[in-house]
């Protein structure tokens, strides 16, 4: 398919430790098409964020760090690139929005100046226009006299408005791929709401693909058009996410929309049982078989590949192996 | 820099502290003109005289006037302050913030030679360093900048490994920053404030190590007039005339202190996070 943007295959991220390898990110793969939205979800220690450094080869320099697999952006695989043409890439092509707003930003320079200094190392744009960017960046995040504000620092900005000045940040070089690690964990319900407007809307202006790693379920059901569960290392469950809110398959999936409130409803939450495994004493099988309500024989002996269950809806479990029966 | 100018303005210790440097300074440049004697010429006649209308700060064993050694004795102190903790500070930065951003084994080789310079006592390293280089006002410099040097290069390392981290540095390299730029404008203001006040510290203790290795002999000349050879030799003479003593002692502390108090103005200054709070 030609608007395939993102193509990630098989990507291992391995971290050598003097415990053992750690399989942080162990052989996943996803598509991102232009103008579609993404969503990574998986609880805390999963591999969600540690997949974006990897795509945009944050890590991987040490000698105790091992990624392998494709990352296929436009076409070009990101791996092989020399870091000389991926500093290039980071920033203008592809934008990252860091976890934390509250941190992300660099507290001796003023917001405008950290915006500006993107168009400045990526089209050697003199500091008058870069500044312009700046500003003009900070309008399309929608902060109120954004000439003002350019020029503050960020503690200066409360915490929406500095996760919109980061936002800003990941869009001044006009990437078309923006990933967004966790954009709204540390805000509160209402901004949260806003700064999802928001990234709906800047989807539809640039017709980018966003990638947004997240742990909120509401967030995926708010935005995205697609959805990859991840568990342990591995995407357990890839579906849209109408088809994967109606029709969960994987017994994580159907756990953690179990273990999400529902308005009105007076049932007692079910938390999936259990802690996951330790990612550097990894067993054979599936990851996920020592919390599993289901398991039976087989989980135990390989992990399972992901079965299609319906023509874009997959899942890795073997209660969906349709030839076993 | 307007801007930083108004909020030093705002801390009234500070700007005292800028004005007294000022004035040294300024006593420096143009102590020729200032000076009523010449502050080698020795005056048998009126040694050891207590401070009157024709000796304002009295005179010292040899008959010479204290008030011009001490103002000539600014231009050494000064010299000598700015330059070797000038050069302290530029090295152990840079050593410290290379350390602390590559870590590895480069970290552990320059960890490892500010390990060794820190294991010997300041003024017993500052003395082998003379020994070898031989006693000169140039060489006293570099001694005493050699010995401040890992104190800067550990304090910058820390800060590094500290922000290094943060997100704000991920977020610079996910916007392809190099590594470089990211060391020089991202890391280093950011690391500024520990270091300043470790500049002005270092200052003061440069001012007192150039007295101590001149009073043993391997600094500038004994007829120098240097705040340090004036205090040591005045040691002799205390208890007879006090004079000899608390001048250049009162030179000192002014200079230690002023530095000390402007460089927590600066601090402050240069500190973005601390903006506003009082305006």
């Amino acid at each position: 398919m030609e608007d395939v943007l993102l193509d990630v295959k098989e990507l291992k991220t391995h971290f050598k430790t003097e415990k053992g390898v750690v399989k942080a990110v162990d052989g996943i793969s996803f598509q991102v098409r232009r103008g579609e939205i993404l969503g990574i979800v998986g609880e805390s220690g999963c591999g969600k964020s540690i997949t974006s450094q990897s795509i945009l080869r944050l890590v991987g320099y040490k000698r105790n760090e091992l990624v392998s697999g494709q990352v296929l952006f436009e076409g070009e695989d990101l791996l092989t690139k020399k870091e000389k043409n991926m500093l290039a890439i980071r920033g203008s092509k592809i934008g990252l929005i860091a976890q934390d707003p509250m941190t992300s930003l660099n507290p001796v320079y003023t917001v405008g100046n950290q915006i500006a200094e993107v168009p400045m190392i990526h089209e050697k744009a003199s500091k008058k226009s870069a500044w312009q960017t700046a500003i003009a960046m900070l309008k399309k995040v929608g902060i109120p006299s954004a000439e003002d504000r350019a020029d503050q620092y960020p503690h200066q900005f409360s915490g929406g408005m500095r996760q919109r000045g980061v936002i800003g940040m990941a869009l001044a070089g006009n990437p078309s791929l923006l990933i967004a690690d966790e954009p709204t964990t540390a805000l509160d319900v209402t901004i949260q709401a806003q700064v999802l407007d928001l990234m709906l809307k800047l989807r539809d202006e640039t017709n980018a693909g966003i990638i947004m790693i997240t742990h909120d379920l509401g967030v995926v059901a708010e935005i995205c058009d697609k959805v990859a569960v991840m568990y342990a290392g591995k995407i357990v469950e890839q579906a849209p996410v109408e088809e994967l809110f109606a029709n969960p398959k994987h017994p994580y999936t159907k756990g953690l929309l179990k273990s999400l409130p529902k308005l009105g409803d007076k049932e007692r939450l079910q938390p999936v049982e259990g802690q996951p495994p330790n990612l550097n004493d990894l067993h054979e099988g599936c990851r996920f078989a020592d919390r599993c309500p289901f398991v039976f024989d087989k989980c135990h002996t390989e992990h399972p590949p992901l079965f299609s269950t319906d023509s874009n809806h997959r899942t890795a479990c073997y209660l969906y192996d349709e030839e076993a029966e | 820099m307007i801007d930083f100018w108004k909020r030093f303005k705002q801390n009234h210790m500070a700007v005292i502290g800028f004005v007294i440097i000022l004035i040294i300074l300024l006593t420096a440049i143009f102590a020729k003109w200032l000076t009523p004697y010449d502050p080698y010429e020795m005056d048998p006649v009126n040694r050891l005289q207590s401070p009157n209308g024709e000796f304002w700060f009295g005179t010292d064993q040899f008959g010479r006037d204290i008030f011009s050694r001490i103002v000539y004795g600014a231009r050494i102190s000064l010299q000598v302050g700015i330059i070797a903790v000038g050069f302290s500070f530029i090295v152990g930065t840079i050593m410290g913030l290379i350390a602390g951003y590559s870590g590895g084994w480069v970290d552990n080789l320059i960890s490892r030679i500010t390990d060794v310079l820190f294991s010997f006592p300041d003024i017993l390293l500052a003395l082998v360093i003379m020994a070898i280089l031989g006693s000169s006002l140039n060489n006293l410099m570099l001694a005493i900048g050699i010995v401040y040097v890992p104190i800067f290069a550990r304090i910058a390392r820390g800060t590094v490994l500290n922000i290094k981290d943060s997100l704000y540095i991920e977020a610079a390299r996910s916007m392809g920053v190099r590594p470089i730029t990211i060391l020089w404008r991202h890391i280093l203001p950011n690391a500024m404030a520990p270091l300043i006040v470790q500049i002005t510290l270092s200052f003061a203790f440069a001012i007192l190590a150039e007295a101590a290795l001149s009073f043993l002999g391997l600094g500038v000349s004994p007829d120098t007039p240097s705040w340090g050879i004036m205090l040591s030799e005045a040691k002799d003479w205390m208890e007879l005339s006090w004079w000899t003593a608390i001048f250049p002692g009162i030179a000192i502390t002014l200079a230690v202190f002023s530095f000390n108090i402007m460089g927590d103005g600066l601090r402050d200054a240069l500190d973005p996070r601390l903006r506003n709070e009082k305006s």
